[in-house]
């Protein structure tokens, strides 16, 4: 990655364990990336926005940890605190889908697969919503669709920009029609948040595919993806499975889309409060 | 009446067996040899009671297969049963032509509407041709731009789903699926002319809901409308796609399930056995549903009915605020 060659190397092979050695108790320590095979030692791993220091691969980045940094220091403010999901099919596989929710909320602390949010960039106001993708793989459910739908409730009440993070699989199965019907809802919602001509700018990581691609985050007024983000409707097992070959390399990477006109850009990590604070600056 | 043995399901072929005997005789006394009308009568009651059996209560999985078959009436059945002066307009304007979709004008009643479905096919060529109704982004970019032309002319549109879902290709994710489908819900939540969808045979996920956006969802009653087909979820959830009636179960995706949860307005009575015992009368009382709601639509103005419809699916989801 060229914009990492003018770094040096904060992790190297001679502090680094081999992948072997690492020990349970050393684990929390380091991180090996998925991409080169490399471990690094986490904090460094964090300073670089959980971007590989080795071969620029992005990493998950928690939802949390994104927003602290790229809103201006102290404006996060939470909303939607109160939403939480409920079980309108009973649902059941291996596992009630209530129980499911519980663990999960335990051992996350969140309540669902999503957090909104006010802050600013650079000054500008911005009603912000992303994805909490641990949760449940960033399905969506009512309580997704609700917030989702709110962000932009409040950028139109308070005629400001909108920014969605997106990293999902898709709709809530265990929430089944429930969850479809949020595509319409949110759909909607962004439809009469386009009458104060405040931009929509939709952030796309890996992976947004599924009802989530489907619906609010391919309506940005500007698409920006992460490097190598997993994008696109449905995911490439089942068209494989439908077309009976392997897909080609590359095939729904953000640099694909980009070069298939579905995307305005792709901003490494490291540049996106940057781009975002110009856009605003441009558009809003 | 009677159904093809060919497309027949399990469920339905004692009952297909039976009127099969009762043509036989039938036959037999129109030839005068026998006099077999006591015999004839006695089994026209036993079939019709074998028939309300069947169908009294059906299982999820039964009304699945039901709402996928073959002898269903698809949309250009219900164009040629309720609508005269149809012409098919076609084309996304940029890429092509897809007829998985169908749509055009036609009158209604007399009066000129926009009608558009997803389009099956009864056999391989058919099917070739439809692409199964499963539609890539031109079709749904078709469908916008006569959604789009409706309200230019104030015309009501009116939408038939009946597809599996979205077709999962190269192409159509080179052409960008997701943005289509997106985009069509964003369109359809503000266009100013009434809007009715209903779900005439199978609703098959986004690939559905992009054409049923509308302030009125109606449902045939052996229709289903599901986030994910059952086999889908099956192969997810149990890892097996043949314990598909359980997933169905676990859905809740019949008419039944969706007016009782509110996703949808009103259920279109089928004749006994299905729509494809009688298309005619399927086709019928569907004509009725949408005469209904339509006239109600046609009270409200361009804004009022941005409004009901926003209204509408604003309130769909379930959760709990503390
Ligand atoms: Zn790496």
């Amino acid at each position: 990655m060229a914009w990492f060659s003018k770094k040096p190397r904060i992790a190297t092979k001679e502090t680094a364990p081999e992948a072997g050695e690492v020990s349970s108790r050393m684990k929390g320590l380091w991180a090996k990336c998925e991409e080169c095979d490399e471990i690094i030692y986490r904090q460094d791993l964090e300073r670089n926005l959980n971007v590989c220091t080795v071969c620029g691969h992005h990493m998950a980045w928690p939802a949390r940890a994104r927003l602290a940094a790229l809103l201006d220091e102290g404006t996060f403010e939470e909303h939607d605190l109160g939403l939480e999901p409920q079980d309108p099919l009973g649902f059941v596989d291996s596992k009630k889908y209530k129980d499911r929710l519980r663990s999960t909320r335990k051992a996350l602390g969140e309540a669902d697969a999503f957090l909104s949010c006010t802050g600013r960039i650079e000054g500008r106001p911005v009603s912000v919503g992303s994805f909490i993708f641990e949760f449940m793989g960033g399905s969506m459910g009512s309580v997704v669709g609700e917030k989702v739908t709110r962000v932009f409730e409040r950028a139109y009440e308070r005629q400001c920009a909108a920014i969605i993070f997106s990293a999902s699989g898709g709709a809530r199965m265990q929430e089944g029609i429930f969850s479809l019907m949020q595509m319409a809802k949110t759909s909607a919602a962004i439809a009469r948040y386009r009458e104060v001509r405040k931009p929509y700018i939709s952030v796309m990581l890996h992976p947004t595919t599924g009802g989530v691609a489907a619906s609010f985050s391919w309506l940005g007024d500007v698409i920006i993806a992460e490097p190598k983000a997993l994008i696109g409707f449905a995911g490439p097992r089942v068209i494989e499975q439908t077309i009976r070959q392997k897909l080609p390399e590359g095939f729904q990477r953000s640099e694909f889309l980009l070069e298939h006109g579905m995307i305005d850009a792709i901003v490494h990590r490291k540049d996106l409060r940057a781009k975002l604070a110009q856009l605003l600056g441009l558009l809003g | 009446m009677a159904t093809s043995p060919q497309y027949a399901l399990d469920f339905e072929r004692p009952l297909l067996e039976l009127e099969r005997k009762i043509d036989e005789l039938k036959a037999l006394a129109a030839s005068g040899s026998l006099d077999v009308a006591a015999d004839i009568a006695k089994l026209e009651k036993k079939a019709r009671k074998l028939q309300q059996e069947i169908f009294s209560d059906l299982s999820r999985w039964q009304v699945t297969q039901l709402s996928r078959h073959m002898a269903r009436p698809y949309f250009l059945d219900y164009v040629g049963f309720l609508f005269t002066d149809f012409f098919e307009l076609c084309g996304d304007r940029s890429f092509g032509e897809d007829p998985s979709i169908v749509g055009g004008f036609a009158r209604f009643d007399g009066q000129p509407v926009l009608v558009m479905g997803h389009q099956k096919g009864r056999n391989t060529k058919e099917n070739m041709l439809r692409n199964f109704g499963m539609p890539r982004p031109e079709g749904y970019r078709k469908a916008r731009r006569l959604m789009e032309m409706a309200e230019h002319f104030g015309r009501p549109i009116l939408t038939f789903v009946d597809t599996p879902g979205a077709y999962p290709g190269i192409g159509a994710e080179e052409r960008g699926q997701a943005e289509a489908i997106a985009v069509n819900l964003e369109v359809m939540s503000r266009l100013r002319v009434p809007i009715i969808s209903t779900v005439v045979g199978e609703g098959g996920s986004g690939g559905a809901l992009a054409i049923g956006v509308g302030n009125r969802v109606l449902m045939m009653e052996n229709s289903i409308y599901s986030v994910i087909s059952p086999e889908g979820c099956a192969s997810i959830l149990y890892r097996d796609a043949s314990k598909a009636g359980r997933a169905a179960d676990a859905l809740k995706l019949t008419a039944r399930d969706l007016l009782e949860m509110k996703i949808v307005d009103d259920i279109v009575q089928e004749p006994s056995g299905g729509a494809h015992r009688d298309p005619p009368r399927a086709a019928e009382s569907l004509g009725r549903a949408l005469r209904k709601h339509l006239a109600e639509l046609q009270t409200l103005s361009g804004d009022e009915l941005v409004a009901d419809r926003y209204d509408r699916f604003r309130a769909l989801g379930v959760f709990t605020e503390a």
